[in-house]
C-alpha cells in the first residue's frame, strides 16, 4: 500500500490542479488575515470556505481522478498485490495531497501572521482538523460512487450531487422537518441529524471552538450538556472519524467485486 | 470665588473637629485590647486605631459618629458567629479594615458591615472577605462607599449574599469598588439619586450587578464581567448608563445587561463584548441606545415584549452572530446611523453613509426565536442562502425595521 | 499452463462468458481472436484477476487464481489503453512497478531496444501516444515471467517498434514461454501465432493452428476464414 501511495502521492502533488487548489488557500489566507487583520472573522470566514469548498474539492477530484486513472489502475491490478491495496493506496494519495494543499494553503499564511498571537491556534487548528476530515470523507464518498459507476457523466453527475445533498438539501429538510414538529422535543433530534452529515458536523465542530458555542447552551439543557463540554468535541471527531472508516471499508467492499 | 470660600469653610470645620478629637489606639498587647473596648471609651468624632492584628470579634456596635480606622491588616474575624461591624449612627467613618469570616444564615442577613437608618457614613479601602453579603445598608442616606473589595466563594443563589446591598436608601455614592464570587456584586432595591462608578464586578454567580425598583440613578465606567447572567436593571425609571463594559457573560440564559420594565434611560458607551446576549430589553419604552460598542455577542440586542420608542442610533454592531433579534412583526422603534459590520451594500456618494438601507433582523435570527434547535443550522450554507433572498424580499421579518443611513465606517 | 473450466460471467444482464472451457498448453503464442463483444477482453482478464467471474475455475499450473494476487508476479501484461499518472517521469514509473514487483528487470535493454532513453525524465502526460505505448511495451516485457499477456499489443506503433516488438515476442517464445495476445491486426496475428483461438459469443468456436482454421474453413488465407465464419453464424 505504501508503495501505491507513494507514487500516486508522487504524481498529485506535482499536478498543476493541487498547485492551484494550494495557491487558492495560500492567497485567501494571506488575504484574509492581512487585509481584515482580525483572526476571530477571518477564522469565520474561512470556516464559511472551507465547510463548503473542501467537500465539492474532494468530490469532483475523487471522481475526476478515479476515471482519469482507470486504465493505470487495470495496469495495476495485473501486478501482485492485493486489490484493496491499489485502492486504498490511491484513496489516501489522493486524500492527503488535497489535505496538504489545504494545510500548507492556509497554514503558511497563519505561520507569518499566527505566530505571535497563538490564541487563536485552537480555533485554527479545529479549522484545519475539519478540513482534512472533509477532505477525506468527500474523497471517500466520490470513489464509492465513481467505482460503482462505469459511465463517467452519470458517476459525476452522482458525485455533484451528493455534494448539493450534504451541502444544501439536507439542512433544507433538517430546517423543514425541525419547523413543522416544533411541538414535539427536538433537541436529540437534532443532534443525531447533525451526525448524519458530515458538513454540519465538521461546522459544529468548529463553532464549538469558536465563541459562538455559548450559543448553542442557549437553546436547552441538551445542547449545553453535549456541545458544552467536551464530551462534544470528542463523540463529534469520533464520528467524523466513522465518517472516514465506513466508506473506506465500503471502497475495500465494492472494490474486491468490481470488474475493470 | 464662592466655590473656594465654602471649601475654606469646610477645611477649617474638618481641622476644627479634629483638635478636640482623640485617638484610641486598640492593640493586642495594648490597655485597650479589643475594638468593641476601644468603641466604648471613644466619645464623638474620636478616632479608635486599630492596629494590625486579628481581632475575633462580631456584631460590633457603633452608635456614635466616630472613625474606625485600620493599619492595613486589622482583620476582625467574626468566626462565622453574626454580623462583623453594625453601624447605627450618622456620620461613621470606617476606613482600612477587613472583615473575614461571616458565616452564612437561611434567617439572617448576616453581612461584614451592616448599616441602618443613617447619614452621611463612609466606608473606605476596607477588604470583606469571606462573607454571606459584604455590606447590607437599609433606609441610609448620603453615604460613600469607596475602594472596597468584596469577595466570597459563592456557589449557589439560595446560600450566598450580595456585595453591596443597598435597600431604601439614597444619594449614595458607590465607586471603585472590586466584588468578586458573590451572589449579585451590587443589588440596589428602591434606591434613588446614587451614582454607582468605577465599580469592578466579576465572577458572581448571578448579577454583576442587580438594579430593581430604583429611579434617578446613575451608574458609569463600571466593569462587569464573566457573571452568571450579566447585569440586570429592572422596574426603574429615570437612569443613565455610561461608559460602562459588560464582558463575558456567556451562559445559556445569559446577557451583558437586561432592561426589563424601563421607562426613561440613557444607555451611552456602553461596550458589550462576547455576551451570549449583548442587550436584552423586555419591555422598554424611551430608551435612548447611543454610541455602544456591541462585539462578538450571539446577539447583539434581542428585542421582545412591549418596546417602544427607543432610539438606536450610531451604535457599532461589530462580529454579533445576530445582530438584532426581534420577536414581533411591527416595530416602534428606531435604527438609524449605526454601524454594521455585516452591511454589504456601497455609497457611492461618499458622504460616508450607505445608499442601500439596512435590515438588521434576518431570516434565521426569526427561526431561531421560533424553534430553538435550529441554531445548529448556524453559519450553514442553506441558511445563509435563506438570509439572502429574505434580504433581497422580506416576508417574515418587520417591513419597516430598517436602518436607512447605515454608517459605512464605524464610530470611533 | 492455464486451465479454464465453465467460465461464466455476465455484465448486468448481457451474458459475455458463457460456459467456456479452455485449456492453454505451456509454451507457444496463442491468439485470441472474435468480433467486437465476443469476450475476448473479459477472458484475458479474467486470467488476470482484473474481471471477478461469475462462475467456473481458472488454474494456472494447476492452482486455482480466483482471490489470488501472488500468482501476478509471474504473469507479464500489455493493456490495451496506456494511460500513466500524467506527473511521474517515465523512469519514477519504471521504478514503481520494479518496487511493486521487487524483481530484477531487464529494462535497460529494453528501453536502448526502444530508443527511449532520452524521454527518461519526461513526464508521462508529455509524451505522444507512440511513445506511451513504447514504455507500455517496457512494462509488459522487463520482467522474467512465464505467462505474457498482450491486449492490442500493436496500436499506435511506428513500423521498427513493430519489428522490434515482432522480436521480442519471438525471443520470449524461444525461451519457453506462454504468450496470450489479441490483435485486430490480421497480417500480425497470421505473422506471430502457433495457435488459434476464436471467441463467438462467449464461447470458444475454434481452437487450434492457423493451418486446422484454414482447412476447416477451406479458405486461402486467415482474413477469410475469419469472414467465412462470421458470414456463417450470422448471414
Amino acid at each position: 500500500m505504501l508503495k501505491i501511495f507513494k507514487y500516486i502521492f508522487f504524481d498529485l502533488v506535482r499536478s498543476r490542479w493541487t498547485y492551484a487548489y494550494f495557491l487558492f488557500y495560500l492567497a485567501l489566507g494571506f488575504v484574509m488575515l492581512f487585509l481584515s487583520n482580525d483572526v476571530s472573522k477571518a477564522i469565520i470566514t474561512l470556516m464559511n470556505v472551507i465547510v463548503v469548498l473542501t467537500p465539492l474539492v474532494g468530490t469532483i477530484f475523487g471522481v475526476m481522478h478515479y476515471y482519469n486513472s482507470r486504465e493505470f489502475t487495470e495496469l495495476l491490478l495485473a501486478q501482485p498485490m492485493k486489490r484493496s491495496t491499489i485502492f486504498i493506496g490511491q484513496y489516501i494519495g489522493l486524500s492527503l495531497s488535497l489535505a496538504l494543499s489545504l494545510l500548507l494553503g492556509l497554514g503558511i499564511p497563519f505561520l507569518f501572521y499566527g505566530l505571535l498571537r497563538s490564541s487563536a491556534i485552537w480555533d485554527f487548528g479545529s479549522l484545519l482538523v475539519a478540513g482534512a476530515f472533509l477532505t477525506f470523507i468527500f474523497v471517500a464518498l466520490a470513489y464509492i460512487i465513481a467505482i460503482s459507476n462505469e459511465n463517467r457523466i452519470k458517476g459525476f453527475g452522482y458525485a455533484i450531487l451528493m455534494w448539493l445533498g450534504l451541502a444544501i438539501i439536507y439542512d433544507g429538510l433538517f430546517l423543514i422537518s425541525l419547523l413543522v414538529f416544533d411541538d414535539y422535543p427536538l433537541d436529540k433530534f437534532a443532534l443525531i441529524a447533525t451526525m448524519f452529515n458530515p458538513i454540519d458536523l465538521s461546522r459544529i465542530l468548529i463553532l464549538l471552538k469558536l465563541d459562538i458555542s455559548a450559543l448553542f447552551g442557549y437553546t436547552g439543557a441538551t445542547f449545553k450538556m453535549f456541545l458544552g463540554t467536551s464530551l462534544g468535541m470528542v463523540i463529534s471527531l469520533l464520528v467524523l472519524c466513522m465518517w472516514v472508516v465506513i466508506p473506506t471499508w465500503l471502497i475495500y467492499r465494492i472494490a474486491r467485486k468490481r470488474d475493470f | 470665588m464662592r466655590k473656594s470660600i465654602i471649601l475654606t469653610i469646610l477645611l477649617s470645620l474638618v481641622g476644627s473637629s479634629y483638635l478636640d478629637a482623640k485617638t484610641i489606639e486598640v492593640c493586642k498587647t495594648c490597655a485597650v485590647s479589643s475594638i468593641a473596648e476601644g468603641i466604648a471609651l471613644a466619645s464623638k468624632n474620636d478616632v479608635v486605631l486599630v492596629k494590625e492584628g486579628v481581632y475575633a470579634e462580631h456584631d460590633i456596635d457603633i452608635s456614635k459618629p466616630i472613625t474606625l480606622r485600620g493599619e492595613g491588616n486589622s482583620v476582625i474575624d467574626a468566626e462565622n458567629k453574626g454580623y462583623g461591624l453594625l453601624l447605627f449612627s450618622d456620620s461613621i467613618t470606617i476606613e482600612k479594615m477587613t472583615v473575614t469570616n461571616i458565616g452564612n444564615s437561611y434567617t439572617k442577613d448576616f453581612a461584614a458591615i451592616y448599616v441602618s437608618k443613617i447619614k452621611y457614613f463612609t466606608i473606605q479601602n476596607c477588604t470583606l472577605t469571606n462573607v454571606f453579603f459584604g455590606m447590607l445598608i437599609e433606609k441610609s442616606h448620603y453615604g460613600v462607599i469607596r475602594h472596597n473589595d468584596i469577595s466570597s466563594d459563592a456557589i449557589e443563589e439560595s446560600s450566598s449574599g450580595n456585595g453591596i446591598h443597598l435597600w431604601s436608601c439614597s444619594n449614595l455614592q458607590v465607586d471603585h469598588n472590586e466584588l468578586q464570587k458573590l451572589r449579585d456584586g451590587i443589588y440596589l432595591e428602591f434606591v434613588s439619586e446614587s451614582k454607582i462608578e468605577y465599580n469592578l464586578s466579576h465572577h458572581n454567580i448571578r448579577y454583576g450587578l442587580h438594579f430593581m425598583f430604583s429611579n434617578d440613578d446613575e451608574y458609569h465606567y463600571n466593569q462587569f464581567y464573566s457573571n452568571g447572567a450579566g447585569v440586570a436593571v429592572m422596574f426603574s425609571k429615570r437612569l443613565a448608563m455610561t461608559h460602562n463594559r459588560f464582558s463575558e457573560n456567556w451562559g445559556s440564559a445569559s446577557y451583558g445587561l437586561l432592561l426589563k420594565e424601563i421607562y426613561d434611560a440613557e444607555i451611552e458607551y456602553n461596550t458589550l463584548e462576547r455576551n451570549t446576549i449583548g442587550i436584552n430589553a423586555e419591555g422598554a419604552t424611551r430608551v435612548n441606545y447611543k454610541h455602544n460598542y456591541f462585539l462578538n455577542n450571539g446577539w447583539a440586542l434581542k428585542v421582545s415584549g412591549a418596546c417602544y420608542a427607543n432610539d438606536f442610533s450610531e451604535n457599532n454592531f461589530i462580529n454579533n452572530s445576530f445582530d438584532v433579534s426581534y420577536d414581533s412583526k411591527v416595530n416602534d422603534n428606531k435604527f438609524d446611523h449605526n454601524y454594521w459590520s455585516t452591511y454589504t451594500g456601497y455609497d457611492l456618494d461618499k458622504n460616508g453613509v450607505g445608499d442601500i438601507p439596512f435590515r438588521p433582523v434576518k431570516l434565521f435570527s426569526y427561526i431561531v426565536n421560533r424553534t430553538p434547535e435550529t441554531i445548529l443550522l448556524l453559519r450553514s450554507l442553506f441558511m445563509e442562502l435563506l438570509n439572502f433572498s429574505e434580504k433581497v424580499s422580506p416576508v417574515f421579518t418587520p417591513d419597516n425595521l430598517l436602518d436607512n443611513h447605515p454608517s459605512i465606517k464605524k464610530f470611533e | 499452463m492455464i486451465e479454464i473450466t465453465s467460465l461464466n460471467k455476465k455484465f448486468g444482464k448481457m451474458e459475455v462468458l458463457k460456459d467456456l472451457d479452455l485449456s492453454i498448453m505451456k509454451g507457444g503464442i496463442f491468439a485470441v481472436l472474435g468480433p467486437n463483444g465476443s469476450g475476448k477482453t473479459t477472458l484475458i482478464k479474467s486470467v488476470l484477476g482484473i474481471v471477478v467471474p461469475n462462475s467456473g475455475e481458472i488454474k494456472i499450473d494447476g492452482k486455482s487464481i480466483l482471490g489470488q494476487f501472488d500468482y501476478r508476479n509471474n504473469v507479464n501484461y500489455l493493456p490495451q489503453i496506456a494511460n500513466f499518472p500524467t506527473n511521474l517521469s517515465v523512469k519514477e514509473l519504471l521504478t514503481m512497478i520494479k518496487d511493486i514487483r521487487g524483481k530484477n528487470a531487464a529494462d535497460e535493454r529494453l528501453i536502448k531496444l526502444f530508443g527511449i532513453q532520452e524521454y527518461l525524465d519526461k513526464k508521462l502526460g508529455h509524451l505522444s501516444g507512440g511513445t506511451k505505448q513504447k514504455v507500455n511495451i517496457v512494462l509488459a516485457f522487463m520482467f522474467d515471467s512465464e505467462l505474457i499477456i498482450l491486449d492490442e499489443p500493436t496500436s499506435g506503433l511506428d513500423p521498427l517498434s513493430m519489428i522490434h516488438l515482432k522480436e521480442l515476442i519471438a525471443e520470449e517464445k524461444a525461451k519457453g514461454k506462454t504468450i496470450l495476445i489479441t490483435s485486430h491486426i490480421i497480417s500480425f496475428v497470421e505473422a506471430v501465432a502457433d495457435q488459434i483461438v476464436f471467441l463467438l459469443d462467449g464461447k470458444i468456436y475454434f481452437k487450434g493452428t492457423l493451418a486446422d482454421l484454414l482447412t476447416q474453413t477451406k479458405q486461402a488465407d486467415l482474413e477469410h476464414s475469419i469472414a467465412h465464419i462470421l458470414e456463417g453464424t450470422y448471414a
